[in-house]
C-alpha cells in the first residue's frame, strides 16, 4: 500500500492558523462537566480569560474559570501562595463541590509542585475536593488536556484502596467516557442508555451546564454535570466504555486513560470503540451496549437505522465519489472519515492539529483498504498547510466539500468550497452545541446537511437554478 | 440576590454613589481566584498592534496564545490582511528545555520569505520570559538579514496587567517610528489618529470627517494600519488620542522626543464626537477655514441623525443600563451616549480605570450608581440584577451574564462588527441598544416572568 500522504504536504517551522489549541483548555471543559466544579488555572490571568472567551463563543453560556494570577514575583519565587489564595477565594465565592486545578506552561516551567501544594492542604478545602491535572501547554493539544482531566478525576475519586462494597448484578451500571462531544451528542447518549434501561455515568457531561435555561437568580455555578457521588461509584460499574480510536491506540501504548485506571484497579472491563458516527460505528456501539447490558436494542433504534439507510439510498448519487477535506480532533476525524466512507464520500484529506503518533494507524484501521490509497493523512497540521495541500492537489482530486469546525471557514472561503460545520468550536454560528453527530440520528443530520450543502453549491453555481433536485 | 457575596479583598474596589466618602481601590493586580474579566500583558500588546495589516505578527510561545487571538478583532483592512493570520512558534517540550531561539529565527526567516511583510512583531509570551530566550538578539539578526524592521514586543503575560501590554506595544511602535531616518518635516494642519482600530470600518468614518474639515491624517495607529504609514507619524502636527489607556504612552513619547502635542478625545456619541472634532479644529485655529468647515460638518451630521434617534428614544426613555468595559474613558462616552437616548446608567465599571477616571465616573453618575474596578461575573450579575438593568454594555465575556438574567446586551468590544463611532455610529449604537432592549423575548424569560407574577417560571 503506497500512501500519498506527506509527499505533497508543505512543512514550515511556525504554526500558521492552528487546528488545535492548548492543553489546559480541554481540562477546563472537563471540569465544566462535573457538578459543582469550578475550574482554576494555575498561571497568568490571560490564560483563563482567553479560554473563557473561546468557550463562551462556542457555548453562548457563562463559563467561569478562575486563575491563580501569576505576577513577576510569583514567577520567581513560585506560585504556591497564589494558588492557595486562589483556592480560598474560589471556595468562598462559589462554595463548589470541587475545584479542578489545571496547570499552564508557566507554572509547569517554573516547576511548581502542585500535587505537593495540594497535599499540604489535604487535597481539600472546607469540604471541597481539590483535583489536579498537569496540562503544560507545550505538550499535546486541548484533547490531551481533556483526556488527562478525565483520568485525573477518575483517579482521584476511585483510589486503589477503595473497597468494593456492592456491585449490583441486576442493575448493570456502565461508565461512559465519550471524549469531546457536543451537548446534543451527550444528551442523545443519555437517551440511548435510558432506552436500554441501563444506568450510566457519563464523564464529563457539560450538556446541561453549558446549555441551560435563563435564570431567575444568578447561579454562581450552573446546574448540571456529572455528580461527584456518581464518579465515586464508577468503580462498581460492570463495564467502562471509552470512545475514540486514537485514544484506544494510545491506551494500548501505555497512556493511562480513565477506563484503564478502573480496569487496573477494579477489574472493570473497558470497551473501546470509535466515536459512534455513522451506521457501522453506531451498530458497533449499540451491539456492545446490548451485550454488556443484556438488553436488546430497542425498536426505535432499529427504525432510526433503517430510516437512515433509506436516506443514504435516496441521496447516494449526490455524494458518491465526492471528495471531502475533514479536520478537527484526531478521534473526531477518524470517526467522521469512517462515516463519509460508508456513504461513498472519499475523505481525500484527513487533517488534525493533534500530535498523536497513531492518527494514521487509526485511519488505516478504520477506512476500507480500497479507499486508503486515495486519502492524504496528516496530523500536527495547521490550516495553512491544509489549504496549500488542498489547493496543490490535481484538480480532479481536490476536495469538493469541507467538513469541520468553524476555524476552517477562512480556508473554505478562499478555496471556494462549500463547508459543513461540525465539531468544536463553532464560533461563527448559533447552535454549535446542538449539532448532533453520534447515533443513527446524528448520522441522519450530518448526511442531510452534507447533501444539502452540495446541492446548494450546485444550485448557486447553476445558470438556471433548478427548483427540483 | 443576597446569595452572591463579595470577596472581602474586593470590597474596596466597589463603590456605590451615595453619602459615604469616595474611595475606590484600582490599578492593582487582579486578586487570585476572583475570576477577573481582565486578560494579560500579551493581550494588551496584541490588541494595539493587531490592526497593522502588512506586518507579520509572530507569537513566540506554546500554541494557546496564538490560537486564542486568531482573527479575534473586527479590525478591517483596505488592503493586505496579514494581521488576520495567526502565527506561532508553537513551542514544544524540547524547545522549553533547549531554548526557542533557533526555532524563532528559523520561523521568522521562513515567514518573512513567504509573506514579504513590511515589518515583523514578535510577541513574547509567559514562557519566553522564563526560559530566557534572547528575543531581542534574534530580532536584531533577522532585521539585519532581511532588511525589514523586526521588533520584539515584551508582553510576557505575568509581567503586569493588560495596561503594561499597551505600554509594551507603544514601545514597539515608537521603536518602529524611530527607524524612519528621514528628517522630520511637520506637515501643516495634520494629525495622527491614535488609539483607533478600525473595528467595523470606524477609522474610515473618522478619517472622512477630518478630510471634510481640511485636516490631513498622516497616520492611524493602528486602524487599517500600514508599517510605512506608522513610520511617518513623526511628521504630524498633532496627536489625537482615543482609547486613552492603550496608546497615551506613545503620544507622551512622541511629545517628549518630537515635541508633538497630543489631545485626548473619544468618538463615541454625538457629544464626544463633536467635541473631538472641535478640539482639533481649535488647535488649528490659524487656519480659519478648518473651524468653519467643522461647524458645518457637525451641524449637518447632527441634523441628519437627530430625528432617527428621537424615534428610538421614545422607547428607551428611563431604561437602565450597566456598563463594563476595558478602559474607563470609553465608559464616559457611553454614559453620555446613553443619556442622549434617555437612558440612565446604574452600573459603570472598567478593567483598567485609574483613580481620576473613577472620580470622573462618580461625578457623571446618579446617586446609587455602582462603580466597579476589575470586576468579575458574580459581582456584575449581582449589581445588574439588584439595580434591575435593562441593558448591559460589554464584551463577549459579559454577554452570557446579561442574557442569563434576561438583560439586553450591546457588544462594545473589539469583536463587534458594526461601527459605533461618530455620528452614523451613534445611530448604529442606538439601533443596537433599541433592538435588544425592546426585544419581546424578555417577556418570556424566567426572571421577567416571575417579576410579572406569571406562572410557568422555572
Amino acid at each position: 500500500m503506497t500512501l500519498r500522504k506527506y509527499k505533497d504536504t508543505p512543512s514550515y517551522t511556525a504554526t500558521q492558523n492552528a487546528c488545535k489549541t492548548c492543553t489546559p483548555l480541554g481540562a477546563t471543559l472537563v471540569f465544566q462537566g462535573i457538578e459543582g466544579c469550578v475550574p482554576l488555572l494555575h498561571g497568568s490571568q490571560g490564560c483563563s480569560t482567553y479560554m473563557r472567551r473561546y468557550l463562551i463563543s462556542h457555548f453562548k453560556e457563562p463559563v467561569d474559570i478562575a486563575s491563580s494570577n501569576f505576577t513577576e514575583e510569583t514567577a520567581v519565587f513560585g506560585g504556591g501562595a497564589n494558588l492557595k489564595l486562589a483556592i480560598e477565594n474560589v471556595a468562598s465565592q462559589y462554595a463548589p463541590d470541587m475545584i479542578g486545578i489545571a496547570t499552564t506552561c508557566l507554572s509547569e516551567t517554573i516547576g511548581d509542585d502542585v500535587p505537593l501544594i495540594l497535599n499540604s492542604m489535604d487535597n481539600t478545602i472546607k469540604g471541597t475536593a481539590l483535583v489536579h491535572v498537569s496540562t503544560p501547554s507545550y505538550t499535546g493539544t486541548h484533547v490531551d488536556g481533556f483526556h488527562g482531566a478525565v483520568a485525573a478525576v477518575v483517579d482521584r475519586f476511585n483510589p486503589v484502596d477503595k473497597r468494593i462494597v456492592y456491585r449490583p448484578k441486576k442493575k448493570k451500571k456502565i461508565n461512559l467516557f465519550p471524549g469531546m462531544l457536543s451537548n446534543e451528542d451527550l444528551r442523545h447518549l443519555k437517551d440511548i442508555f435510558e432506552d436500554f434501561h441501563t444506568p450510566v455515568t457519563i464523564l464529563p457531561d457539560y450538556s446541561e451546564r453549558l446549555e441551560g435555561p435563563s435564570w431567575q437568580e444568578y447561579q454562581a455555578i450552573q446546574k448540571g454535570g456529572t455528580p461527584i457521588s456518581a464518579i465515586e461509584k464508577m468503580h462498581v460499574a460492570v463495564n467502562s466504555m471509552e470512545f475514540g480510536a486514537v485514544l484506544a491506540l494510545a491506551a494500548e501504548n501505555g497512556q493511562k486513560t480513565a477506563g484503564d485506571i478502573l480496569n487496573k484497579r477494579f477489574d472493570i472491563p473497558c470497551t473501546r470503540l470509535p466515536i459512534p458516527i455513522g451506521v457501522k460505528a453506531t451498530d458497533r456501539f449499540l451491539d456492545a451496549l446490548s451485550r454488556i447490558s443484556g438488553r436488546p436494542v430497542p425498536e426505535r433504534y432499529r427504525k432510526e437505522k433503517w430510516r437512515l439507510v433509506d436516506a443514504y439510498v435516496d441521496g447516494n448519487k449526490y455524494v458518491s465519489k465526492k471528495r471531502a477535506l475533514i479536520y478537527g480532533e484526531e478521534d473526531f476525524v477518524v470517526s467522521m472519515a469512517a462515516f463519509l466512507a460508508e456513504v461513498g464520500i472519499i475523505p481525500v484529506l484527513c487533517a488534525s492539529g493533534g500530535k498523536s503518533k497513531t492518527f494514521k494507524k487509526a485511519l488505516e484501521q478504520t477506512l476500507p483498504e480500497t479507499l486508503i490509497d486515495q486519502v492524504v493523512i496528516q496530523n500536527d497540521m495547521d490550516f495553512t498547510c491544509m489549504e496549500e495541500t488542498a489547493a496543490g492537489m490535481p484538480e480532479d482530486l481536490q476536495p469538493e466539500i469541507i467538513i469541520g469546525n468553524s476555524k476552517g471557514y477562512a480556508m473554505a472561503r478562499r478555496l471556494k468550497i462549500p463547508m459543513v460545520r461540525v465539531g468544536f468550536p463553532i464560533h461563527d454560528r448559533v447552535g454549535g452545541p446542538r449539532i448532533l453527530h453520534v447515533g443513527y440520528k446524528g448520522a441522519q443530520q450530518l448526511f442531510d446537511n452534507i447533501v444539502n450543502a452540495l446541492l446548494t453549491a450546485r444550485q448557486t453555481e447553476s445558470r438556471i437554478g433548478y427548483a427540483y433536485m | 440576590m443576597t446569595s452572591i457575596s463579595v470577596l472581602k479583598q474586593r470590597e474596596r474596589q466597589i463603590y456605590q454613589k451615595g453619602n459615604q466618602p469616595f474611595e475606590i481601590e484600582c490599578e492593582t493586580k487582579s486578586l487570585a481566584g476572583a475570576v477577573s474579566q481582565r486578560a494579560c500583558v500579551f493581550c494588551g500588546s496584541r490588541v494595539v498592534l493587531y490592526p497593522i495589516a502588512d506586518a507579520l505578527h509572530l507569537i513566540h510561545g506554546p500554541i494557546g496564545c496564538a490560537s486564542y487571538t486568531w482573527d479575534i478583532r473586527g479590525a478591517q483592512s483596505s488592503g493586505p490582511e496579514l494581521h488576520r493570520m495567526s502565527f506561532s512558534t508553537d513551542l514544544s517540550e524540547t524547545d522549553i528545555i533547549y531554548g526557542g531561539e533557533k526555532k524563532l529565527k528559523k520561523a521568522l526567516l521562513e515567514l518573512i520569505d513567504k509573506y514579504s511583510p513590511k515589518a515583523a512583531f514578535i510577541y513574547c509570551t509567559c514562557i519566553v520570559g522564563i526560559i530566557g530566550d534572547d528575543v531581542d538578539a534574534v530580532c536584531r539578526q533577522v532585521e539585519e538579514e532581511t532588511g525589514i524592521p523586526v521588533i520584539a514586543v515584551h508582553s510576557e503575560g505575568f509581567k503586569g496587567t493588560k495596561k503594561d501590554g499597551y505600554k509594551a506595544a507603544c514601545d514597539a511602535l515608537f521603536s518602529l517610528i524611530e527607524r524612519n531616518k528621514a528628517p522630520r518635516v511637520t506637515i501643516p494642519d495634520s494629525i495622527n489618529i491614535l488609539g483607533e482600530f478600525n473595528i467595523g470600518g470606524e477609522t474610515w468614518m473618522i478619517k472622512k470627517y477630518y478630510e471634510a474639515m481640511g485636516v490631513k491624517v498622516v497616520s492611524v495607529i493602528t486602524g487599517d494600519g500600514r508599517v510605512d504609514e506608522v513610520m511617518q507619524a513623526g511628521n504630524a502636527a498633532l496627536n489625537v488620542v482615543q482609547c486613552s489607556g492603550s496608546v497615551t504612552h506613545l503620544a507622551k513619547q512622541m511629545e517628549e522626543v518630537y515635541g508633538i502635542p497630543y489631545i485626548r478625545v473619544s468618538y463615541f456619541g454625538i457629544e464626544d464626537t463633536s467635541d473631538a472634532l472641535y478640539q482639533v479644529a481649535v488647535f488649528f485655529n490659524k487656519n480659519p477655514g478648518i473651524i468653519k468647515k467643522t461647524q458645518e460638518l457637525i451641524k449637518e451630521e447632527v441634523q441628519a441623525i437627530i430625528p432617527r434617534l428621537e424615534t428610538m428614544k421614545k422607547d428607551l426613555e428611563g431604561k437602565k443600563a450597566a456598563i463594563y468595559v476595558g478602559g474607563a474613558f470609553k465608559a464616559f462616552s457611553l454614559i453620555k451616549a446613553l443619556k442622549t437616548l434617555g437612558m440612565e446608567v446604574i452600573l459603570a465599571g472598567s478593567q483598567t480605570g485609574t483613580q481620576e477616571d473613577y472620580e470622573v465616573l462618580r461625578q457623571m453618575c446618579n446617586e446609587g450608581t455602582v462603580i466597579l474596578d476589575d470586576s468579575n461575573p458574580l459581582e456584575l450579575a449581582k449589581y445588574s440584577v439588584e439595580k434591575d438593568a435593562d441593558l448591559f454594555i460589554g464584551g463577549v465575556k459579559e454577554r452570557p451574564i446579561a442574557y442569563k438574567m434576561g438583560i439586553g446586551f450591546c457588544d462594545h468590544n473589539h469583536e463587534r462588527k458594526i461601527p459605533l463611532v461618530g455620528f452614523e455610529g451613534m445611530v448604529n449604537f442606538a439601533k443596537e441598544v433599541h433592538g435588544t432592549v425592546t426585544s419581546p423575548v424578555w417577556d418570556l424569560v424566567p426572571r421577567r416572568q416571575k417579576a410579572a407574577g406569571k406562572e410557568g417560571a422555572i
